[in-house]
């Protein structure tokens, strides 16, 4: 069926990632057709790189590069000095042919971490709607770590998203939490590996404890939600269950270095209860099963049925599309196949006016795939950052806001304006006419002001600042 | 490309006298709405200058502000407890508490009479929930999920019309400024920008466009427009406040006082401003007399030293409130840090303050006196510390501040002689 043409290429922006040059004559039919085929093919975009590994392998790197960090730190004072001194037989002064200095490789996790933000880029350039990389990234912030805590997790953060957000994107929800909650990446991020059963063998010997950190967000952000019904006792319980799921220290007594493991040494031991049920002793298998029946909660579907609405819809998202998002996570116990086929089958998601703000990770990709620019480390952090949402660091547990209002502030709107001017800059070199690009990825969302805007701006670099900071192009 | 915008653009050469009559024109209405106006105080009254400073994360007032004379201080505290004396001793108060040595320009504003500290302190949340306690603080609201505005911002919209404050609006540093101004009377944003800015000409055309489109964004861009212009007159353009790390980190956590210090002590900034800071959620290895918390309070320390500087002009008419969602847990961890918790300090500082006190009913800390035989005991409600403060600067009255501002808390009175 031919849908209203706007319509069409106003939910390729709602649900996916905007136009590349070239897609209009694609697309074509009908947009909603294009988004459930790729839930079908569960399509979700896997970044790749030469460098990219996963999460023992980076564990083992970081211990070895601590492990000269220190070794660096305490290496006699005489040895640096010498290091420091000029060489024998002069300074370089007057020798014109000496080699400009090569700027030093920032240290591994920096590294790591400029090499994830890359790949993570480049893969959202690929698929031609995107609603798999969007979801990816929409459970990448609900079940966020934050790189700001240190250098570990800086170091494991793609591999995180990688390893413990992809591959469920259209899989089921419970495998993604265990995935998420057993990954070192959260593990270290929400203190959990240094939480100690009191009573646990390693309790007894250095009477230490339990840290409620992760137990306390994995019920009040990931899954049930803080009205969902848990008390304090049920977080003090909940953080027992999971003492003891930790990543294997460079001694490789628990398991490969960097992995996750399980440390019976420091599980609480004993029966827990949790929301009103016993669990029994049984190791990580404890755990396990306490997450499968958070996972299977009917508070976990509100809770995250409204989160996507919002998300996707609106601020405010209609009630009977939050309803039957929940039907369909509860008749399906959490299949997000399902879950995300509903959000897209459902007339309510397709309100002809755009209600949200793109926020700046999702306006990033779009200017990216708009310009066709390459993705480099450096003006993407930037940009980024400026727009106050660098990428894996979110100021708290609960991610980056996925309302309006934190992102259509004043500061905000000028950051935005900063950035569209200088990366219009950029682009005037290579970039088409701006009028066939303007054509080329808002099509029939573009309206006569805009157009006017762009036709009538003083430099090519200033036409491509005012298409990208339209309306049409802002929103979706 | 279709006939219209080829038609267009053919125009465009030709039409550029009229075109830029026309946005001149456009301009100058443009530039008018958001002229700066001077501040004219009501005779009599003072003009007095207002910064809320919000901690994310949940500070650990006993850390901050130890009641060392409490016999139950040190067991409760074990290694990261502050020490009276020796090599990094707690700076003295009243002989009870005592001040974290992170902490010497507070001390130093507090033996001046320019700093009162609240202890045992918390709002009416009980839950422990960071973004539950934060939205209560905020919002002003008795309970979490209401976050459409914040109580600062209805308490600017419950000011009389023409008053200089309202007309001024409210400062909300950041990207994302924090909920406690959001609302419907203007917000005017700054943050230590990381970009060189647009030029103006780009900024104008927006402006334009968005009014003919978008009444949303062009509300927004109008703001912005207008603490730029006061950023402008400030000398804060171009490079010199670019940022300095961010509102976790220490140094970027003074320069953003520095720059809040300097718009709102302009003749035609902002009266009233908030900012927040972040990283205090110390779960883990939060340290004693140094360590994690000590870096994070010396940040704090030094923000309220650039306030001092900054308006120094103004400083007898200024009160700067810090503020934080809830408390940590009295009893150190098995990570050696503190939990989420509930009573704690919120701090007062400024020449309008009546300093040199902790005010404080202090609840003890013997396990049968601790909140859920945990947390601190709340005895002094931060929002009468709140309606105090604003009472004396502002002159609301109690039923707006019961109705509006801190809707139902008629009960909740406000904290008298907070202001000099």
């Amino acid at each position: 069926m031919a849908r209203d043409s706007r319509l069409n290429i106003l939910g390729l922006q709602r649900f996916g990632l905007g136009l590349r040059p070239g897609d209009l004559a694609v697309i074509g039919g009908d947009a909603r057709d294009l988004l459930l085929d790729e839930v079908k093919r569960r399509s979700v975009p896997v970044p790749i790189g030469l460098d990219l590994v996963g999460q023992a392998q980076i564990g083992s790197a970081f211990y070895a590069f601590q492990e000269k960090e220190k070794a660096e730190r305490e290496a006699p004072r005489p040895a640096m000095q010498a290091a420091m001194m000029p060489a024998p037989g002069g300074t370089n002064e007057g020798q014109g042919a000496s080699p400009p200095p090569v700027p030093p490789e920032p240290p591994l996790p920096q590294r790591i971490y400029r090499d994830e933000v890359a790949a993570r880029m480049r893969a959202g350039l690929e698929p031609l709607a995107g609603f798999g990389e969007r979801l990816a990234q929409f459970w990448s912030n609900h079940f966020c770590i934050s790189v700001s805590q240190g250098n570990f997790v800086r170091a494991l953060a793609g591999a995180y998203e990688r390893e413990a957000i992809r591959p469920h994107v259209f899989g089921r929800f419970e495998d993604m939490l265990l995935a998420v909650e057993s990954h070192p990446a959260m593990l270290i991020y929400l203190d959990n590996q240094q939480s100690i059963g009191p009573n646990s063998p390693a309790g007894k010997r250095r009477g230490r404890g339990l840290n409620e950190n992760l137990a306390r967000e994995i019920m009040e952000l990931h899954t049930l939600g803080v009205s969902g019904g848990y008390s304090q006792g049920d977080v003090t319980s909940l953080a027992r269950i999971i003492t003891g799921w930790t990543v294997a220290g460079r001694d490789g007594r628990l398991g490969f270095p960097g992995a996750f493991a399980f440390n019976a040494g420091v599980h609480e031991p004993g029966m827990h209860p949790l929301l009103g049920k016993d669990y029994e002793e049984a190791g990580a298998e404890q755990g396990r099963l306490a997450l499968l029946d958070l996972a299977h909660h009917p508070a976990t579907a509100r809770h995250l049925a409204f989160k996507l609405a919002r998300h996707f819809v609106a601020d405010d998202p209609p009630s009977a599309l939050v309803s039957r998002l929940t039907e369909t996570w509860r008749r399906t116990e959490g299949d997000l196949a399902a879950v995300s086929a509903t959000l897209i089958q459902s007339n309510e998601a397709w309100s002809p006016e755009a209600a949200k703000l793109r926020q700046p990770q999702e306006l990033l990709l779009a200017m990216l795939r708009a310009l066709g620019r390459k993705p480099e480390f450096g003006p993407i952090a930037g940009a980024l950052a400026a727009m106050g949402q660098p990428l894996w660091q979110p100021s708290g547990p609960n991610g980056f806001p996925g309302n309006n209002d934190a992102w259509a502030t004043p500061e905000g709107i000028k950051t935005r304006i900063d950035v569209a001017a200088a990366w219009g800059r950029q682009a005037a070199g290579s970039a088409s006419d701006p009028r066939a690009l303007l054509e080329a990825v808002l099509g029939p969302l573009a309206s006569v002001e805009t157009k006017q805007a762009v036709v009538r701006a003083e430099s090519k670099a200033q036409a491509i600042a005012l298409l990208l900071m339209s309306p049409e192009f802002q929103r979706r | 490309m279709s006939d219209a915008i080829r038609d267009d653009d053919d125009d465009c050469e030709a039409m550029t006298p009229s075109r830029r009559s026309v946005l001149g024109a456009a301009s100058a209405l443009f530039a008018w709405s958001f002229m700066p106006k001077f501040a004219h105080a009501a005779a009599g009254s003072r003009d007095a200058r207002f910064i809320t400073v919000v901690l994310r994360g949940a500070l650990d007032g006993l850390a901050a502000v130890p009641p060392i004379g409490d016999p139950n201080y040190a067991d409760l505290r074990q290694d990261i407890a502050l020490q009276r004396d020796g090599a990094d001793a707690a700076l003295p108060l009243d002989g009870f508490f005592h001040l974290h040595p992170a902490m010497p320009n507070l001390a130093r504003l507090y033996n001046q009479g320019h700093a009162a500290i609240v202890h045992a302190a918390a709002t009416g949340y009980r839950e422990r929930s960071h973004f539950d306690g934060q939205d209560v603080l905020e919002s002003g609201q008795q309970g979490p999920g209401r976050v459409d505005s914040g109580w600062l911002n209805r308490m600017i919209a419950a000011l009389p019309t023409g008053e200089s404050i309202a007309r001024h609006g409210v400062l909300g540093v950041g990207v994302v400024p924090p909920l406690i101004v959001r609302g419907q009377a203007p917000v005017l944003g700054w943050a230590p920008p990381m970009m060189p800015r647009a030029g103006d000409d780009l900024i104008q055309r927006l402006g334009d466009l968005y009014g003919q489109r978008d009444p949303m964004l062009a509300n927004v861009l109008a703001r912005a427009i207008e603490t730029e212009t006061i950023v402008l007159g400030q000398g804060m353009g171009g490079d010199r406040m670019r940022s300095r790390g961010g509102p976790g980190n220490p140094q970027g956590m003074i320069q953003i006082a520095e720059g809040a210090a300097r718009l709102v002590g302009a003749d035609d900034g902002p009266r009233i401003a908030a900012l927040a800071f972040e990283g205090w959620d110390t779960h883990a290895n939060e340290g004693g007399a140094k360590g994690r918390l000590a870096g994070l309070l010396g940040g704090l320390d030094g923000a309220l030293d650039a306030f001092e500087a900054g308006l120094k002009r103004v400083w007898k008419d200024t009160v700067v409130m810090v503020v934080t969602e809830f408390g940590r847990t009295a009893r150190v961890n098995g990570t050696v840090g503190t939990d989420h918790g509930t009573g704690t300090v919120a701090f007062l500082v400024g020449g309008a303050v009546r300093g040199g006190r902790v005010i404080a009913d202090w609840p003890g800390l013997k396990p049968e006196q601790l909140w859920e035989q945990r947390d601190l005991k709340p005895t002094t409600d931060i929002r009468a510390v709140a309606k105090g403060v604003v009472t004396d600067l502002f002159g609301l009255s109690g039923p707006v501040l019961a109705e509006k501002v801190f809707p139902g808390t008629g009960n909740i009175a406000p904290m008298p002689g907070l202001v000099v």
